[in-house]
């Protein structure tokens, strides 16, 4: 656990970490970006936080109000 | 704590060389020690040649770093809210609360959705694991656990039980039964055991594993029928807060944020630290895979959200604004991934355009912050559970409204 180990063990922990990390491959953030934008265009016509869900789908809609009294 | 007396002996043998002589009174890692001034020097010696170690070591940490920042910074040619730039903009949200779930007697820490969209399971400072049915607010079943401080709360891909744990440095799993007499405390199962507060749970794809953080510093994967310990992920040099697996398609790798600032991007099976992120400023309370499974996002206390993308291996977004100061607790994409919710410790919920990285919207109604946002699986409602007692779960307002107001003009 990182509170039981001295300062130069966190250290040297971290080293080699970043040592592996320098050689991890990478694309150009353009690139990406552009997959992230198509990915979310292609499914954001059916989310339904951003176009809402019709009455009739919609089990949270509740009563209009008003009482049944027999 | 100066109003406190204590003995300091000031002559006597010495703890090292055992030489009677006048001792100095020194604290060595808060230990209260008595030298004599010789041992003291000695010590003084060789605590330089570790220091120099230390500072070696140091150095070539900080070089790392720097070409670590140089490569990432060859591949940033652009940035995604220019790329981003020729969408449109999301249309004006109808966002409101339908539900407000009260039934907590106390701070309401996590919650989780089961698959079939409509159940959720919530945890409380009160001890208490409750389970909702959402759309009649029914509760159809609630555990006692023996700690307080219910910090992490899941619901098991199967629907048929709930994991929850918190101060109890354990991470418990109960079966849900259809029998509303059974006591389900009885049926306890114990599966992690860490040395520190747990902090955050899942199932990974079955039943039959979990994922677990804790404030040791730690993530863990078990096995719940045996309890085994199946990998252990070592890295963090702080509390880890927050955890989220991949979405299946994409493999077996988690994120992972801590109170060390960093967001680290971890391999299950072999227990590698593959990806590590480093440019919060502060802790990382809460980390969500993008649906796309190629990015992630994490909210922090220095009151940004942030988007890394994995496969250029650098942030690639910040979601902040000069008025927004409270740090964020919790934050969740909506299904196709344009939305992005966060809550914060103000008792609002942002919503930011992930692409163009404006903020879109806000959800009122919380009486104190906000300490989990989640979205359901179908992406129909977000539910937001909060310290004033309540969850609420909100849904955006149908189309047909529209409809019947052009056809009145």
């Amino acid at each position: 656990m990182a509170r039981d180990m001295t300062d130069k063990e966190i250290l040297k922990m971290e080293l080699d970490q970043l040592k592996k990390e320098v050689s991890t491959p990478r694309t150009p953030v353009g690139a990406n970006c552009q997959e992230t934008i198509s990915f979310v265009e292609g499914l954001a016509a059916d989310d339904p936080l951003i176009k809402g869900v019709p009455d009739d789908k919609n089990p949270y809609k509740g009563d209009k109000g008003g009482c049944i009294i027999t | 704590m100066c109003d406190q007396t204590f003995m300091a002996i000031t002559f006597g043998p010495c703890d090292n060389c055992s030489t009677t002589s006048p001792l100095m009174n020194i604290y060595i890692k808060n230990e209260p020690t008595n030298y004599c001034s010789f041992c003291v020097e000695m010590m003084a010696c060789q605590g330089l040649l570790k220091g120099e170690t230390l500072a070696s070591l140091k150095n070539e940490s900080e070089s790392l770093k720097k070409k670590l920042e140089e490569e990432r910074a060859k591949l940033h040619d652009v940035e995604l809210h220019q790329v981003a730039e020729k969408i449109e903009v999301v249309s004006a949200l109808s966002i409101k609360t339908r539900r407000v779930l009260k039934g907590h007697g106390n701070k309401v820490l996590c919650m989780d959705w089961c698959k079939d969209k409509r159940r959720l399971v919530s945890s409380s400072q009160d001890g208490k694991v409750i389970v909702w049915d959402g759309f009649t607010l029914n509760k159809e079943h609630a555990v006692p656990m023996p700690c307080t401080w219910v910090m992490a709360c899941a619901y098991a891909p199967s629907g048929c039980a709930i994991a929850c744990g918190g101060l109890d440095n354990k991470c418990s799993v109960y079966p849900l039964s259809l029998d509303k007499n059974e006591n389900l405390a009885a049926k306890k199962k114990s599966v992690a055991m860490h040395t520190n507060y747990l902090s955050g749970c899942t199932f990974t794809n079955s039943d039959m594993q979990i994922l677990t953080s804790s404030g040791d510093g730690t993530c863990a994967l078990w096995d719940v029928e045996s309890g085994q310990l199946l990998q252990s992920f070592h890295g963090h040099t702080a509390d880890v807060l927050s955890l989220d697996l991949a979405p299946s398609e994409t493999g077996n790798t988690f994120v992972s944020g801590g109170c060390d600032k960093k967001a680290n991007v971890w391999d299950m099976r072999s227990g590698q630290n593959v990806q590590s992120f480093e440019t919060h400023e502060s802790d990382i309370n809460c980390v969500k895979y993008y649906p796309s499974g190629d990015a992630f996002a994490s909210a922090s206390d220095d009151a940004t959200c942030r988007l890394y993308d994995l496969r250029a291996d650098r942030e690639v977004a910040v979601y902040q604004k000069d008025s927004i100061i409270f740090g964020v607790s919790s934050l969740d994409f909506s299904l196709s991934g344009r939305l992005l919710f966060g809550g914060y410790n103000d008792y609002t919920i942002n919503i930011w355009d992930v692409l163009k990285g404006n903020r879109v919207s806000m959800l009122f109604g919380h009486e104190n912050r906000v300490s989990t946002v989640k979205v359901s699986p179908d992406g129909t409602s977000v539910c937001s559970a909060s310290w004033d007692n309540t969850l609420r779960v909100s849904r955006a307002l149908g189309m047909p409204w529209l409809l019947v107001l052009y056809s009145l003009t």
